[in-house]
Protein backbone atom coordinates (compact mmCIF):
# COMPACT_ATOMS: atom_id res chain seq x y z
CA UNK A 1 0.00 0.00 0.00
CA UNK A 2 1.28 3.42 -0.81
CA UNK A 3 2.31 6.04 1.91
CA UNK A 4 -1.06 7.07 4.17
CA UNK A 5 -1.61 10.93 5.09
CA UNK A 6 -4.30 13.14 6.16
CA UNK A 7 -3.94 15.86 3.77
CA UNK A 8 -5.53 19.34 2.11
CA UNK A 9 -7.16 18.71 -1.47
CA UNK A 10 -5.06 21.23 -2.94
CA UNK A 11 -1.70 19.44 -1.26
CA UNK A 12 -3.21 16.22 -2.87
CA UNK A 13 -3.11 17.73 -6.03
CA UNK A 14 0.37 19.17 -5.89
CA UNK A 15 2.40 16.23 -4.20
CA UNK A 16 -0.12 13.94 -6.86
CA UNK A 17 1.62 16.14 -9.35
CA UNK A 18 4.99 15.85 -8.32
CA UNK A 19 4.45 11.77 -7.85
CA UNK A 20 3.09 11.46 -11.43
CA UNK A 21 6.20 12.68 -12.95
CA UNK A 22 4.93 16.02 -13.80
CA UNK A 23 7.96 18.53 -15.44
CA UNK A 24 6.48 22.24 -14.96
CA UNK A 25 3.79 23.90 -12.89
CA UNK A 26 3.35 27.57 -13.96
CA UNK A 27 0.37 29.21 -11.97
CA UNK A 28 -0.84 31.87 -10.14
CA UNK A 29 -2.05 32.37 -6.98
CA UNK A 30 -6.10 33.25 -6.16
CA UNK A 31 -7.79 31.60 -3.34
CA UNK A 32 -9.33 29.04 -2.81
CA UNK A 33 -6.48 27.08 -4.43
CA UNK A 34 -3.07 28.81 -3.11
CA UNK A 35 -2.18 25.96 -1.47
CA UNK A 36 -1.39 23.87 -4.94
CA UNK A 37 1.61 26.39 -5.33
CA UNK A 38 2.42 27.12 -1.36
CA UNK A 39 2.61 23.14 -1.09
CA UNK A 40 5.29 22.74 -4.14
CA UNK A 41 7.13 25.50 -3.26
CA UNK A 42 7.68 24.42 -0.13
CA UNK A 43 8.13 20.81 -0.94
CA UNK A 44 10.93 21.64 -3.86
CA UNK A 45 10.31 19.29 -6.45
CA UNK A 46 12.99 21.05 -8.08
CA UNK A 47 15.48 19.35 -6.05
CA UNK A 48 13.60 16.20 -5.47
CA UNK A 49 12.67 15.09 -9.24
CA UNK A 50 13.66 18.48 -11.26
CA UNK A 51 10.37 19.11 -11.80
CA UNK A 52 9.80 23.16 -12.64
CA UNK A 53 7.40 25.08 -10.08
CA UNK A 54 7.23 28.79 -11.46
CA UNK A 55 4.91 31.85 -10.25
CA UNK A 56 4.24 33.69 -13.43
CA UNK A 57 2.75 37.25 -13.84
CA UNK A 58 -0.56 36.45 -14.62
CA UNK A 59 -2.97 33.40 -15.15
CA UNK A 60 -2.49 34.07 -19.04
CA UNK A 61 0.96 33.68 -18.89
CA UNK A 62 0.84 30.66 -16.57
CA UNK A 63 -1.48 29.07 -19.60
CA UNK A 64 0.77 30.08 -22.04
CA UNK A 65 4.12 28.99 -20.15
CA UNK A 66 2.18 25.43 -20.42
CA UNK A 67 1.45 25.57 -24.08
CA UNK A 68 5.23 26.26 -24.69
CA UNK A 69 6.34 22.97 -22.49
CA UNK A 70 3.32 20.69 -24.08
CA UNK A 71 4.59 21.61 -27.17
CA UNK A 72 7.92 20.31 -26.31
CA UNK A 73 6.63 17.06 -24.94
CA UNK A 74 6.74 17.54 -21.38
CA UNK A 75 4.23 16.94 -19.13
CA UNK A 76 3.20 20.40 -17.66
CA UNK A 77 0.27 22.04 -15.88
CA UNK A 78 -1.48 24.68 -14.10
CA UNK A 79 -4.11 25.45 -11.43
CA UNK A 80 -6.54 28.35 -10.90
CA UNK A 81 -9.80 29.07 -9.32
CA UNK A 82 -12.89 30.71 -11.46
CA UNK A 83 -11.88 34.09 -12.95
CA UNK A 84 -8.04 32.79 -13.43
CA UNK A 85 -9.49 30.04 -15.26
CA UNK A 86 -11.21 32.21 -17.55
CA UNK A 87 -8.57 34.61 -18.11
CA UNK A 88 -6.83 30.83 -19.31
CA UNK A 89 -9.74 30.51 -21.74
CA UNK A 90 -7.72 31.72 -25.09
CA UNK A 91 -4.94 29.45 -23.94
CA UNK A 92 -7.07 26.49 -23.54
CA UNK A 93 -8.53 26.41 -26.66
CA UNK A 94 -4.92 27.00 -28.77
CA UNK A 95 -4.04 24.18 -26.64
CA UNK A 96 -6.72 22.03 -27.89
CA UNK A 97 -6.34 23.50 -31.68
CA UNK A 98 -2.72 22.39 -31.51
CA UNK A 99 -3.67 19.07 -29.83
CA UNK A 100 -1.07 19.41 -26.56
CA UNK A 101 -1.39 17.66 -23.79
CA UNK A 102 -1.70 19.21 -20.29
CA UNK A 103 -3.36 19.54 -16.67
CA UNK A 104 -5.74 22.35 -15.88
CA UNK A 105 -6.79 22.76 -12.16
CA UNK A 106 -10.27 24.76 -11.90
CA UNK A 107 -10.62 25.02 -7.54
CA UNK A 108 -14.22 26.66 -8.43
CA UNK A 109 -15.30 28.86 -6.20
CA UNK A 110 -18.41 31.14 -6.71
CA UNK A 111 -19.12 33.73 -9.35
CA UNK A 112 -19.91 35.49 -12.17
CA UNK A 113 -17.26 38.38 -11.79
CA UNK A 114 -14.82 37.96 -9.12
CA UNK A 115 -17.58 36.36 -7.15
CA UNK A 116 -16.83 34.99 -3.71
CA UNK A 117 -13.71 32.94 -2.71
CA UNK A 118 -16.75 29.86 -1.67
CA UNK A 119 -16.95 26.80 -3.11
CA UNK A 120 -19.15 26.38 -6.49
CA UNK A 121 -19.84 24.43 -9.28
CA UNK A 122 -21.10 26.90 -11.81
CA UNK A 123 -17.74 26.43 -14.25
CA UNK A 124 -19.42 23.59 -15.47
CA UNK A 125 -20.53 25.05 -18.40
CA UNK A 126 -17.41 26.79 -19.16
CA UNK A 127 -15.08 23.10 -18.34
CA UNK A 128 -17.45 20.97 -20.72
CA UNK A 129 -18.69 23.10 -22.85
CA UNK A 130 -15.98 25.04 -24.22
CA UNK A 131 -15.24 28.25 -22.32
CA UNK A 132 -12.61 29.15 -25.41
CA UNK A 133 -13.72 29.52 -29.36
CA UNK A 134 -13.99 27.02 -31.88
CA UNK A 135 -15.44 23.38 -31.73
CA UNK A 136 -13.28 21.63 -28.62
CA UNK A 137 -13.20 19.59 -25.93
CA UNK A 138 -11.47 19.18 -22.47
CA UNK A 139 -11.77 15.84 -20.87
CA UNK A 140 -12.98 16.34 -17.92
CA UNK A 141 -12.74 14.76 -14.49
CA UNK A 142 -14.59 15.86 -11.53
CA UNK A 143 -12.94 14.61 -8.19
CA UNK A 144 -15.55 14.07 -4.80
CA UNK A 145 -13.07 13.45 -2.46
CA UNK A 146 -9.47 14.32 -1.33
CA UNK A 147 -8.22 10.74 -2.61
CA UNK A 148 -9.84 11.59 -6.31
CA UNK A 149 -8.16 14.93 -5.95
CA UNK A 150 -4.84 12.67 -5.75
CA UNK A 151 -5.54 10.01 -8.36
CA UNK A 152 -7.29 12.51 -11.00
CA UNK A 153 -3.84 14.06 -11.48
CA UNK A 154 -2.15 10.81 -12.47
CA UNK A 155 -5.36 9.97 -14.61
CA UNK A 156 -5.54 13.05 -16.11
CA UNK A 157 -1.93 13.52 -17.39
CA UNK A 158 -2.55 9.46 -18.40
CA UNK A 159 -5.59 10.72 -20.91
CA UNK A 160 -3.72 14.03 -21.51
CA UNK A 161 -1.12 12.32 -23.66
CA UNK A 162 -2.88 9.16 -24.96
CA UNK A 163 -5.45 11.81 -26.55
CA UNK A 164 -3.23 15.04 -27.24
CA UNK A 165 -5.78 16.95 -25.41
CA UNK A 166 -5.71 19.36 -22.45
CA UNK A 167 -7.67 17.80 -19.53
CA UNK A 168 -9.15 19.64 -16.94
CA UNK A 169 -9.44 18.50 -13.11
CA UNK A 170 -13.12 20.39 -12.10
CA UNK A 171 -12.84 20.55 -8.22
CA UNK A 172 -14.63 23.78 -5.62
CA UNK A 173 -13.01 25.50 -2.81
CA UNK A 174 -14.59 22.69 -0.02
CA UNK A 175 -12.88 19.61 -1.60
CA UNK A 176 -9.58 21.74 -2.05
CA UNK A 177 -9.66 23.10 1.84
CA UNK A 178 -10.77 19.87 3.17
CA UNK A 179 -8.15 17.31 4.79
CA UNK A 180 -9.02 13.59 4.53
CA UNK A 181 -6.86 10.31 4.41
CA UNK A 182 -5.17 9.56 1.06
CA UNK A 183 -2.81 7.03 0.04
CA UNK A 184 -0.47 8.52 -2.03
CA UNK A 185 1.01 6.53 -5.45
CA UNK A 186 4.45 5.32 -5.80
CA UNK A 187 6.51 8.03 -7.57
CA UNK A 188 6.97 7.58 -10.95
CA UNK A 189 9.86 8.93 -12.23
CA UNK A 190 10.06 11.55 -14.77
CA UNK A 191 11.18 10.93 -18.22
CA UNK A 192 14.13 11.31 -19.56
CA UNK A 193 14.86 13.16 -22.84
CA UNK A 194 15.29 9.48 -24.69
CA UNK A 195 11.74 8.57 -23.35
CA UNK A 196 10.23 11.81 -24.11
CA UNK A 197 11.22 12.07 -27.82
CA UNK A 198 10.60 7.91 -28.34
CA UNK A 199 7.14 8.82 -26.26
CA UNK A 200 6.24 11.97 -28.35
CA UNK A 201 7.26 12.04 -31.82
CA UNK A 202 4.72 14.72 -32.60
CA UNK A 203 6.90 16.55 -29.91
CA UNK A 204 9.32 20.02 -30.73
CA UNK A 205 12.33 18.40 -28.98
CA UNK A 206 14.81 20.06 -31.12
CA UNK A 207 15.77 19.06 -35.45
CA UNK A 208 17.99 16.20 -36.17
CA UNK A 209 19.33 16.47 -39.76
CA UNK A 210 17.53 13.71 -41.36
CA UNK A 211 13.76 15.02 -40.42
CA UNK A 212 11.55 17.84 -41.57
CA UNK A 213 10.59 20.72 -38.59
CA UNK A 214 8.09 19.93 -36.56
CA UNK A 215 5.77 22.46 -35.94
CA UNK A 216 3.13 22.74 -33.52
CA UNK A 217 0.17 25.55 -34.24
CA UNK A 218 -3.34 25.87 -34.33
CA UNK A 219 -3.58 28.07 -37.84
CA UNK A 220 -4.24 26.80 -41.01
CA UNK A 221 -5.69 29.44 -43.32
CA UNK A 222 -6.59 26.77 -45.92
CA UNK A 223 -10.42 25.95 -44.76
CA UNK A 224 -10.28 22.69 -46.06
CA UNK A 225 -7.50 21.89 -44.01
CA UNK A 226 -9.13 23.35 -41.39
CA UNK A 227 -11.93 21.39 -41.32
CA UNK A 228 -9.50 17.83 -41.82
CA UNK A 229 -7.99 19.12 -38.15
CA UNK A 230 -11.70 19.46 -37.15
CA UNK A 231 -12.72 16.02 -38.34
CA UNK A 232 -9.80 15.07 -36.44
CA UNK A 233 -10.59 16.82 -33.44
CA UNK A 234 -14.28 15.22 -33.70
CA UNK A 235 -12.99 11.53 -33.94
CA UNK A 236 -10.87 11.65 -31.05
CA UNK A 237 -13.59 13.08 -28.97
CA UNK A 238 -15.81 10.07 -30.47
CA UNK A 239 -13.07 7.67 -28.59
CA UNK A 240 -13.12 9.36 -25.68
CA UNK A 241 -17.01 8.74 -25.72
CA UNK A 242 -16.59 5.18 -26.27
CA UNK A 243 -13.60 4.53 -24.10
CA UNK A 244 -13.17 6.92 -21.02
CA UNK A 245 -16.47 7.23 -19.37
CA UNK A 246 -16.47 7.15 -15.67
CA UNK A 247 -18.94 6.97 -13.32
CA UNK A 248 -20.41 5.75 -9.92
CA UNK A 249 -23.79 4.47 -8.71
CA UNK A 250 -24.52 3.73 -5.27
CA UNK A 251 -28.04 2.48 -3.89
CA UNK A 252 -29.21 2.50 -7.41
CA UNK A 253 -30.20 -1.54 -7.53
CA UNK A 254 -33.77 -0.87 -5.95
CA UNK A 255 -34.30 2.73 -6.36
CA UNK A 256 -37.40 4.59 -7.80
CA UNK A 257 -35.78 8.20 -7.90
CA UNK A 258 -32.01 9.02 -7.72
CA UNK A 259 -30.02 12.01 -7.45
CA UNK A 260 -27.59 13.09 -10.12
CA UNK A 261 -24.70 14.96 -8.62
CA UNK A 262 -20.90 15.67 -9.29
CA UNK A 263 -18.17 16.29 -6.81
CA UNK A 264 -18.51 17.79 -3.53
CA UNK A 265 -22.60 17.54 -4.61
CA UNK A 266 -22.39 14.02 -4.83
CA UNK A 267 -21.37 13.62 -1.55
CA UNK A 268 -23.78 15.62 0.14
CA UNK A 269 -26.35 13.76 -1.95
CA UNK A 270 -25.14 10.33 -0.15
CA UNK A 271 -25.91 11.81 2.79
CA UNK A 272 -29.05 12.96 1.57
CA UNK A 273 -29.97 9.40 0.36
CA UNK A 274 -29.29 7.67 4.00
CA UNK A 275 -31.43 10.11 5.43
CA UNK A 276 -34.26 9.70 2.59
CA UNK A 277 -34.20 5.57 2.73
CA UNK A 278 -34.06 6.28 6.71
CA UNK A 279 -37.47 7.41 5.97
CA UNK A 280 -38.23 4.94 3.27
CA UNK A 281 -37.67 6.49 0.26
CA UNK A 282 -36.18 4.23 -2.25
CA UNK A 283 -33.39 6.66 -3.80
CA UNK A 284 -30.21 6.19 -5.41
CA UNK A 285 -26.92 8.08 -7.01
CA UNK A 286 -25.60 8.37 -9.75
CA UNK A 287 -22.14 10.28 -9.78
CA UNK A 288 -20.81 10.85 -13.28
CA UNK A 289 -16.47 11.05 -12.52
CA UNK A 290 -15.95 12.35 -15.94
CA UNK A 291 -18.02 15.10 -16.88
CA UNK A 292 -16.47 15.05 -20.80
CA UNK A 293 -17.12 12.07 -21.97
CA UNK A 294 -20.25 12.50 -20.13
CA UNK A 295 -21.60 9.08 -19.05
CA UNK A 296 -24.77 9.51 -21.58
CA UNK A 297 -25.70 5.46 -22.30
CA UNK A 298 -25.55 4.36 -18.19
CA UNK A 299 -27.85 7.84 -17.67
CA UNK A 300 -30.17 6.56 -20.33
CA UNK A 301 -30.10 3.08 -19.32
CA UNK A 302 -31.28 4.04 -15.88
CA UNK A 303 -33.57 6.73 -17.28
CA UNK A 304 -35.63 3.51 -17.87
CA UNK A 305 -35.75 2.04 -14.41
CA UNK A 306 -36.58 5.24 -12.50
CA UNK A 307 -39.44 7.54 -11.84
CA UNK A 308 -37.55 10.61 -11.38
CA UNK A 309 -34.04 12.38 -11.17
CA UNK A 310 -33.00 15.19 -9.37
CA UNK A 311 -29.79 16.80 -10.31
CA UNK A 312 -28.59 18.44 -7.75
CA UNK A 313 -25.41 21.14 -8.50
CA UNK A 314 -24.04 23.93 -6.67
CA UNK A 315 -25.13 26.14 -9.14
CA UNK A 316 -28.13 27.51 -11.39
CA UNK A 317 -28.57 24.19 -13.46
CA UNK A 318 -25.94 22.81 -15.65
CA UNK A 319 -25.28 19.57 -15.60
CA UNK A 320 -29.16 19.03 -15.88
CA UNK A 321 -28.66 19.68 -19.74
CA UNK A 322 -26.84 16.85 -20.16
CA UNK A 323 -29.02 14.46 -18.06
CA UNK A 324 -31.83 15.62 -19.83
CA UNK A 325 -30.67 15.44 -23.05
CA UNK A 326 -29.28 11.88 -21.97
CA UNK A 327 -32.54 10.82 -20.44
CA UNK A 328 -34.91 11.82 -22.80
CA UNK A 329 -38.27 12.90 -22.32
CA UNK A 330 -39.96 9.82 -20.21
CA UNK A 331 -39.26 10.68 -16.83
CA UNK A 332 -39.42 14.01 -14.58
CA UNK A 333 -36.06 15.59 -14.32
CA UNK A 334 -35.37 18.57 -11.78
CA UNK A 335 -32.73 20.85 -10.94
CA UNK A 336 -32.23 21.57 -6.94
CA UNK A 337 -28.72 24.19 -6.80
CA UNK A 338 -27.39 26.78 -4.47
CA UNK A 339 -25.22 29.76 -5.84
CA UNK A 340 -22.64 31.95 -5.12
CA UNK A 341 -20.69 30.23 -2.37
CA UNK A 342 -23.65 28.70 -0.45
CA UNK A 343 -23.60 24.52 0.16
CA UNK A 344 -26.88 23.09 0.50
CA UNK A 345 -27.41 20.87 3.19
CA UNK A 346 -28.12 17.21 3.12
CA UNK A 347 -31.62 17.94 4.99
CA UNK A 348 -32.52 20.23 2.18
CA UNK A 349 -31.35 17.90 -0.51
CA UNK A 350 -34.00 15.41 0.67
CA UNK A 351 -36.99 18.08 1.13
CA UNK A 352 -36.21 19.23 -2.49
CA UNK A 353 -36.35 15.37 -3.57
CA UNK A 354 -40.12 15.38 -1.56
CA UNK A 355 -41.42 18.85 -3.07
CA UNK A 356 -40.24 18.51 -6.63
CA UNK A 357 -39.94 15.27 -8.18
CA UNK A 358 -42.48 12.77 -5.36
CA UNK A 359 -45.05 15.15 -4.81
CA UNK A 360 -44.21 17.68 -7.62
CA UNK B 1 -19.82 4.43 14.49
CA UNK B 2 -19.88 7.88 12.80
CA UNK B 3 -19.18 10.54 15.06
CA UNK B 4 -19.56 13.98 13.24
CA UNK B 5 -18.02 16.60 15.18
CA UNK B 6 -18.02 20.84 15.24
CA UNK B 7 -15.38 22.62 16.84
CA UNK B 8 -15.91 26.26 17.06
CA UNK B 9 -14.42 29.63 18.76
CA UNK B 10 -12.07 32.42 18.04
CA UNK B 11 -9.04 32.38 15.53
CA UNK B 12 -6.04 31.45 17.41
CA UNK B 13 -7.75 29.13 20.05
CA UNK B 14 -6.56 26.67 18.31
CA UNK B 15 -9.86 24.94 16.82
CA UNK B 16 -8.39 23.76 13.61
CA UNK B 17 -5.36 22.54 14.96
CA UNK B 18 -7.59 20.37 17.44
CA UNK B 19 -9.60 19.55 14.84
CA UNK B 20 -6.15 18.09 12.99
CA UNK B 21 -4.70 16.65 15.71
CA UNK B 22 -8.34 14.39 16.29
CA UNK B 23 -8.48 13.96 12.74
CA UNK B 24 -4.90 12.11 12.02
CA UNK B 25 -5.35 10.57 15.32
CA UNK B 26 -8.28 8.73 13.65
CA UNK B 27 -6.40 8.28 10.15
CA UNK B 28 -3.64 6.53 12.51
CA UNK B 29 -6.17 4.31 13.89
CA UNK B 30 -7.33 3.06 10.60
CA UNK B 31 -10.48 5.27 10.29
CA UNK B 32 -12.41 6.89 7.84
CA UNK B 33 -11.88 10.70 8.51
CA UNK B 34 -12.79 14.23 7.25
CA UNK B 35 -11.56 17.76 8.60
CA UNK B 36 -13.77 20.38 6.67
CA UNK B 37 -12.76 24.34 7.77
CA UNK B 38 -14.01 27.79 7.59
CA UNK B 39 -12.19 29.24 5.30
CA UNK B 40 -12.26 32.96 3.54
CA UNK B 41 -14.02 35.90 4.54
CA UNK B 42 -14.86 34.11 8.32
CA UNK B 43 -11.27 32.70 8.97
CA UNK B 44 -10.11 36.33 8.57
CA UNK B 45 -12.60 37.94 10.47
CA UNK B 46 -11.84 36.20 13.88
CA UNK B 47 -14.62 33.11 14.40
CA UNK B 48 -12.83 29.64 13.17
CA UNK B 49 -14.58 26.11 13.05
CA UNK B 50 -13.92 22.90 12.00
CA UNK B 51 -16.28 20.17 10.77
CA UNK B 52 -14.27 16.72 11.56
CA UNK B 53 -16.19 13.51 11.00
CA UNK B 54 -14.93 10.10 11.95
CA UNK B 55 -16.12 7.03 11.03
CA UNK B 56 -15.75 3.24 10.16
CA UNK B 57 -17.32 3.58 6.91
CA UNK B 58 -16.79 5.92 4.07
CA UNK B 59 -17.82 9.67 4.95
CA UNK B 60 -20.36 10.77 2.82
CA UNK B 61 -21.37 14.41 3.20
CA UNK B 62 -18.00 16.79 4.38
CA UNK B 63 -20.71 19.26 5.00
CA UNK B 64 -23.27 19.23 7.83
CA UNK B 65 -26.06 20.90 9.78
CA UNK B 66 -26.06 18.71 12.99
CA UNK B 67 -23.84 17.20 15.12
CA UNK B 68 -22.92 14.74 17.29
CA UNK B 69 -20.55 16.84 19.18
CA UNK B 70 -20.78 20.55 19.53
CA UNK B 71 -16.99 21.72 21.26
CA UNK B 72 -18.05 25.80 21.58
CA UNK B 73 -15.50 27.86 22.81
CA UNK B 74 -17.05 31.47 22.19
CA UNK B 75 -20.44 32.96 22.76
CA UNK B 76 -21.16 33.74 18.85
CA UNK B 77 -20.15 29.90 18.50
CA UNK B 78 -22.61 28.98 21.12
CA UNK B 79 -25.34 31.10 19.40
CA UNK B 80 -24.96 29.86 16.03
CA UNK B 81 -23.92 25.79 16.80
CA UNK B 82 -26.14 24.98 20.12
CA UNK B 83 -29.37 24.07 18.19
CA UNK B 84 -27.23 22.72 15.47
CA UNK B 85 -26.62 19.57 18.05
CA UNK B 86 -28.43 16.62 17.66
CA UNK B 87 -31.36 15.82 20.01
CA UNK B 88 -29.40 13.53 22.56
CA UNK B 89 -26.18 14.61 21.51
CA UNK B 90 -23.10 16.56 23.41
CA UNK B 91 -22.51 19.75 23.81
CA UNK B 92 -19.06 20.83 25.19
CA UNK B 93 -18.46 24.07 26.46
CA UNK B 94 -15.56 26.50 27.65
CA UNK B 95 -17.19 28.72 30.59
CA UNK B 96 -14.72 31.74 29.36
CA UNK B 97 -16.14 34.32 28.14
CA UNK B 98 -19.54 32.78 28.04
CA UNK B 99 -22.61 35.16 29.08
CA UNK B 100 -25.60 33.18 28.03
CA UNK B 101 -25.56 29.66 29.03
CA UNK B 102 -26.85 26.87 27.05
CA UNK B 103 -30.82 26.18 27.07
CA UNK B 104 -31.00 23.28 25.14
CA UNK B 105 -32.99 20.44 27.61
CA UNK B 106 -32.55 17.67 25.13
CA UNK B 107 -29.13 17.30 24.89
CA UNK B 108 -25.90 16.14 27.08
CA UNK B 109 -24.13 19.60 28.34
CA UNK B 110 -20.32 19.84 30.08
CA UNK B 111 -18.20 22.10 30.44
CA UNK B 112 -14.64 22.06 30.49
CA UNK B 113 -12.78 25.44 32.29
CA UNK B 114 -9.46 25.23 30.15
CA UNK B 115 -8.93 28.81 29.34
CA UNK B 116 -8.36 29.04 32.94
CA UNK B 117 -6.31 25.98 33.56
CA UNK B 118 -4.11 26.72 30.62
CA UNK B 119 -3.51 30.02 32.08
CA UNK B 120 -2.99 28.84 35.73
CA UNK B 121 -0.36 26.43 34.28
CA UNK B 122 1.19 29.21 32.47
CA UNK B 123 1.18 27.39 28.95
CA UNK B 124 -1.79 29.10 26.65
CA UNK B 125 -1.26 26.69 24.09
CA UNK B 126 -2.04 23.44 25.58
CA UNK B 127 -5.34 25.37 25.47
CA UNK B 128 -6.84 23.26 22.87
CA UNK B 129 -5.53 19.97 24.16
CA UNK B 130 -7.26 20.18 27.61
CA UNK B 131 -10.37 20.50 26.08
CA UNK B 132 -9.89 17.64 23.55
CA UNK B 133 -9.13 15.84 26.46
CA UNK B 134 -12.10 16.66 28.51
CA UNK B 135 -14.04 15.32 24.81
CA UNK B 136 -12.18 12.01 24.42
CA UNK B 137 -12.99 11.52 28.15
CA UNK B 138 -16.48 11.27 27.20
CA UNK B 139 -15.82 9.83 24.06
CA UNK B 140 -12.89 7.72 23.61
CA UNK B 141 -13.10 6.96 19.96
CA UNK B 142 -9.25 6.84 19.68
CA UNK B 143 -6.83 5.19 21.82
CA UNK B 144 -3.89 7.52 23.46
CA UNK B 145 -1.30 5.60 21.44
CA UNK B 146 -2.87 6.38 18.16
CA UNK B 147 -3.57 10.36 19.95
CA UNK B 148 0.26 10.06 19.95
CA UNK B 149 1.10 9.03 16.39
CA UNK B 150 -1.59 12.00 15.58
CA UNK B 151 0.52 14.40 17.58
CA UNK B 152 3.98 13.55 16.02
CA UNK B 153 2.31 13.47 12.51
CA UNK B 154 0.35 16.86 13.09
CA UNK B 155 3.09 18.72 14.51
CA UNK B 156 6.44 19.93 12.65
CA UNK B 157 9.17 17.81 13.79
CA UNK B 158 10.80 21.44 15.69
CA UNK B 159 7.46 21.12 18.07
CA UNK B 160 7.75 17.13 18.61
CA UNK B 161 9.63 18.06 21.91
CA UNK B 162 6.38 19.44 23.20
CA UNK B 163 4.31 16.44 22.70
CA UNK B 164 4.81 15.46 26.45
CA UNK B 165 3.07 18.64 27.49
CA UNK B 166 0.52 17.92 24.64
CA UNK B 167 -0.85 14.44 26.43
CA UNK B 168 0.00 15.81 29.93
CA UNK B 169 -3.05 19.00 28.88
CA UNK B 170 -5.24 15.65 27.64
CA UNK B 171 -4.91 13.58 30.50
CA UNK B 172 -5.87 17.07 32.61
CA UNK B 173 -8.78 17.74 30.11
CA UNK B 174 -9.83 14.41 30.95
CA UNK B 175 -10.01 15.20 35.13
CA UNK B 176 -11.09 18.99 34.25
CA UNK B 177 -14.19 18.20 32.50
CA UNK B 178 -17.59 18.32 34.43
CA UNK B 179 -21.48 17.57 33.41
CA UNK B 180 -23.64 20.68 33.51
CA UNK B 181 -26.92 18.43 32.62
CA UNK B 182 -26.75 14.83 31.86
CA UNK B 183 -29.54 13.06 30.32
CA UNK B 184 -30.49 9.53 31.36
Amino acid sequence: MGELRLMKGNEAIAEAAIRAGCDGYFGYPITPQSEVMEYLMAERPFERTGMVVLQAESETASINMVYGAAASGKMAMTSSSSPGVSLMQEGLSYLAGAELPALIVNIVRGGPGLGTIQPSQADYFQAVKGGGHGDYKLIVLAPASVQEMCDHVKLAFELAFKYRNPAMILSDGAIGQMMEKVVLFDAIPRRTEEELVSQNPWAATGKPKNREHIIITSLDLDPAGQERVNLKLQAKYREMEKNEVLYETLGCEDAEYVFVAFGLSARICQKSMDLARAKGIKVGLFRPITLFPFPVIPIHELGKKVKGMLVVEMNAGQMIEDVKLSVGCSIKIEHYGRFGGIIPTPDEVVHALENQIIGG
Amino acid sequence: MTEEIIIAGFGGQGVLSMGKILAYSGVMQNKEVSWMPSYGPEMRGGTANVTVIISDERISSPILNSFDTAIILNQQSLDKFEKAVKPGGLLIYDPNGITRLPLRKDINIYSIAAADEAGKLGFSKIFNMIVLGGFLKLKPLVAPEYIHKGLEKSLPARHHKLIPENEKAIEIGKTLIQGVQVLN
